[in-house]
């Protein structure tokens, strides 16, 4: 179970892995995560289903290297197992005939933004993607979107690949342009938040997939709590995907800051050790 | 034994249990309480008047031979008073500490009109102690198999006492656990003080013994639902006891601070991913120093308040809008509680969680002073605010214990489900079954909310409609 069929790295500290995981891959639809375990003792993390192969038994997961767990993670090669994995868990994507869809992904949010791509283009629509990174190296999945896309923009903050800037000047050229029925953006929440500035002037419906702190992601526990249109929702059971006009973005960005002393401390410790 | 007259029983006085002193044990995860010896036991079951109609069977919701047991005690055959409370109920170790004895067996007892109620509650307790170190009561062989497939979704005590009941009435039983550990809220949520893990481990192994499978990170309703349970699974019945699963909050301004919990992500954060331990990697709020405030004044409250404590919390406090009276924890734990330095703030209702700066952490609760009205549903006083009385109160983190309501991932996947206004499932209360043939439920999903025992009474009562629905050819 859970064992590791390909390990590969895509970008620096970022790893694409396919694992053996019939059922999870089955019943996945675009736009749920699984939860993950690396080591006894170890945290749930979140990890989104970037793709799957339901008749062969596997789902892929991207993973960056941004904390213990995924450092662990990220050093597993193809025959390792991992410890455990549930899912899948969150809402699925809402596909549906829109028209022309923007997809937005930033970093590796863009893994995020992948599979909802696809499910968009087989659901029949144009899609339009639109993925950042720093660098050339940080832009990811490019080749794989092509197949999903009508076009792509790469875009790099430092001009070494495609357009260069933010993928929210790119995303206001593309608006422009076009008429856009909707707009998906996967990323960190600065970029999701200003996507949505751009998105809400022309009225153009837009969706984010939130990442906030979890732990058990079935909705036991409400330590992922967003505000959404002045509500509470829990991103596991009601989410991750909400409406980016509605979405409290500070909020969430402060809650995420929760556990940084500890997660710094630990850091430290581990430099001695 | 020593033949003692029933005068000479009841002017015996109740033998307490032994348990470590309050500045030692507020510092550790350590057990709270030590159990009795042989002998404080012996002594304990010697008090029974071993009634010709005993009350505290009746008090008892999984119907154990406490008569059968104590007179074993009393003789000093401990294995065969562990044969006897197996017949009834497997998890007695678990059973013995965390069951509401006061309003159950005790609370029959002929001697608690005296205040000296016999402690079943501390005699099960040692009786399952004594038998898992000392090889194990006997349990009859599973008999010969039905072919009969059972699917059991949740591994708390409402599902491992359906998969005890129906395992030995020959099913082949599988327990699916959504988390990545087996017990539900033993597990997750009943603190190591109170109950060690491995004691809930050990219980859940002789479930194994006899034959019961356990899947983990198994979501049922996500990967599998009920239906393709009972349709390509194969199985030819399913007993839903998934707990209560979303928490409750206060819905006043603020919870979304940093520093507010629900007391299951508190607990949850603490208790399975073991926050405490130098090793764990799931952080927990430092609570060194820190002022801890605790809404609510039921079992969960308490353990979180105790938690917090242990956390190294320099004051931890209750903050309930009735007063003690009609808080709904167990006797023991509010004792322990205040033993150990917890705080007990009644007639208050948070208005406003406060922010401490602009960082988004939390720095204080404004409070509504409340007084008693008229009774309510509950049969409680109903609070009232006090037209005025309001005050601030400076707290760090906040852990909200208001209870919780069903968790959706199952239901909304599950057609055909008759549920309450409330979200719970609709049962029939003599038999568990569901609105759904060859769906059984209880437990928490059922009640909203309640304690072990309850639920494996459910579980207990849903495993024997079972029976019946197999052996009816189901």
């Amino acid at each position: 179970m859970n064992r590791i069929l390909e390990a590969r790295i895509l970008a620096p500290d970022v790893k694409y892995f396919r694992i053996e995981a019939p059922k999870v891959a089955r019943k996945r639809r675009a736009g749920q995560f699984v939860i993950v375990r690396v080591a006894e003792d170890g945290e749930r993390i979140p990890l989104t289903i970037a793709d799957a192969g339901a008749d062969e038994g596997w789902i892929a997961l991207i993973v960056q290297d941004v904390g213990k767990t995924t450092s662990l993670l990220n050093q597993l090669e193809v025959g390792d197992q991992l410890l455990d994995l549930a899912g899948p868990l969150g809402v699925p994507s809402e596909i549906d005939r829109f028209g022309t869809v923007v997809v937005v992904g930033g970093g590796v949010g863009t893994a995020i933004a992948y599979p909802t791509a696809v499910a968009m283009k087989q659901g029949g629509n144009r899609v339009i993607s639109i993925i950042g990174g720093r660098s050339r190296p940080n832009v990811i999945l490019e080749d794989e979107l092509r197949a999903a896309s009508a076009e792509v923009y790469p875009c790099t903050d430092d001009g070494s690949h495609g357009f260069a800037g933010f993928v929210t000047a790119k995303l206001s050229e593309v608006i422009a342009a076009e008429p856009v029925d909707r707009v998906l953006a996967m990323g960190p929440i600065p970029m999701m938040a200003a996507v949505a500035e751009v998105t809400r002037p022309h009225g153009i419906p837009t969706i984010v997939s939130l990442n906030p702190i979890m732990v058990d992601g079935t909705g036991m526990c409400g330590g992922c709590r967003v505000r959404v249109g002045g509500e509470s929702r829990f991103a596991c059971v009601d989410g991750p995907e909400f409406d980016a006009h509605q979405v409290e973005f500070d909020l969430l960005a402060k809650r995420n800051t929760a556990y940084e002393a500890w997660e710094h401390f630990r850091r430290l410790e581990a430099t001695f050790s | 034994m020593t033949e003692l007259t029933r005068r000479q029983r009841m002017a015996r006085q109740p033998v307490p249990m032994p348990e470590r002193p309050p500045a030692e044990r507020r510092v550790d995860f350590d057990e709270v309480n030590l159990g009795y010896t042989a002998d404080l036991a012996e002594a304990e079951a010697e008090r029974c008047l071993f009634c010709a109609h005993p009350p505290c069977v009746e008090g008892c919701p999984v119907g154990i031979d406490i008569y059968g047991f104590l007179e074993a005690i009393a003789a000093g055959d401990f294995l065969d008073a562990a044969t006897i409370i197996a017949k009834d109920n497997s998890l007695p170790a678990i059973c013995g500490r965390v069951c509401p004895q006061e309003v159950q067996c005790e609370g029959a007892c002929v001697l608690a009109k005296k205040g000296k109620a016999i402690h079943i509650g501390h005699l099960e307790r040692f009786v399952a102690d004594y038998a898992r170190a000392n090889g194990g009561s006997d349990v009859a062989a599973p008999p010969f198999p039905s072919g009969r497939r059972v699917a059991i979704v949740g591994s708390g005590p409402s599902g491992l006492a359906c998969a005890t009941d129906l395992a030995r009435a020959g099913h082949e039983v599988t327990v699916f656990e959504a988390l990545h550990e087996l017990g539900g809220v033993l597990a997750y949520g009943i603190p190591e003080f109170r109950l060690p893990k491995e004691i809930v481990a050990a219980e859940i192994a002789q479930l194994k013994d006899l034959g019961v499978r356990f899947e983990t990170n198994a979501v049922i309703g996500m990967v599998d639902t009920v239906d393709e349970l009972l349709t390509t699974e194969g199985y030819n019945a399913v007993f839903i006891g998934v707990g209560a699963g979303l928490p409750k909050f206060l819905g006043v301004p603020g919870e979304d601070l940093i520093g507010v919990y629900s007391a299951n992500e508190f607990l949850t954060r603490v208790n399975l991913m073991k926050a405490y331990t130098a090793t764990a990697d799931t952080p927990v709020l430092d609570l060194y120093r820190k002022r801890v405030a605790v809404f609510g004044g039921g079992n969960t409250a308490m353990d979180s308040v105790r938690t917090a404590l242990r956390l190294g919390a320099e004051t931890a406090a209750i903050l309930y809008r009735r007063t003690e009276a009609e808080m709904p924890a167990r006797d023991e734990e509010v004792e322990h509680a205040k033993a150990e330095g917890v705080e007990i703030v009644t007639l208050v209702s948070p208005l406003e969680l406060l922010p401490d700066d602009d960082t988004g952490r939390l720095g204080g609760v404004r409070l509504q002073r409340m007084d008693l009205g008229e009774p309510d549903d509950s049969g409680r006083r109903r609070p009232r605010p006090i037209d005025g009385a309001t005050y601030d109160m400076a707290i760090d983190v906040a852990v909200i214990a208001v209870g919780n309501s069903p968790n959706p991932l199952l239901l909304r996947t599950t057609p055909g489900l008759d549920q309450t206004d409330r979200g719970t499932l609709v049962i029939d209360p003599d038999t568990c079954r569901t609105s759904r043939p060859g769906v059984f439920a209880g437990g928490d999903i059922v009640t909203g909310g309640a304690t072990v025992i309850l639920a494996m009474g459910h579980g207990r009562r849903a495993a024997a409609a079972i029976d019946q629905w197999l052996a009816a050819g189901a």
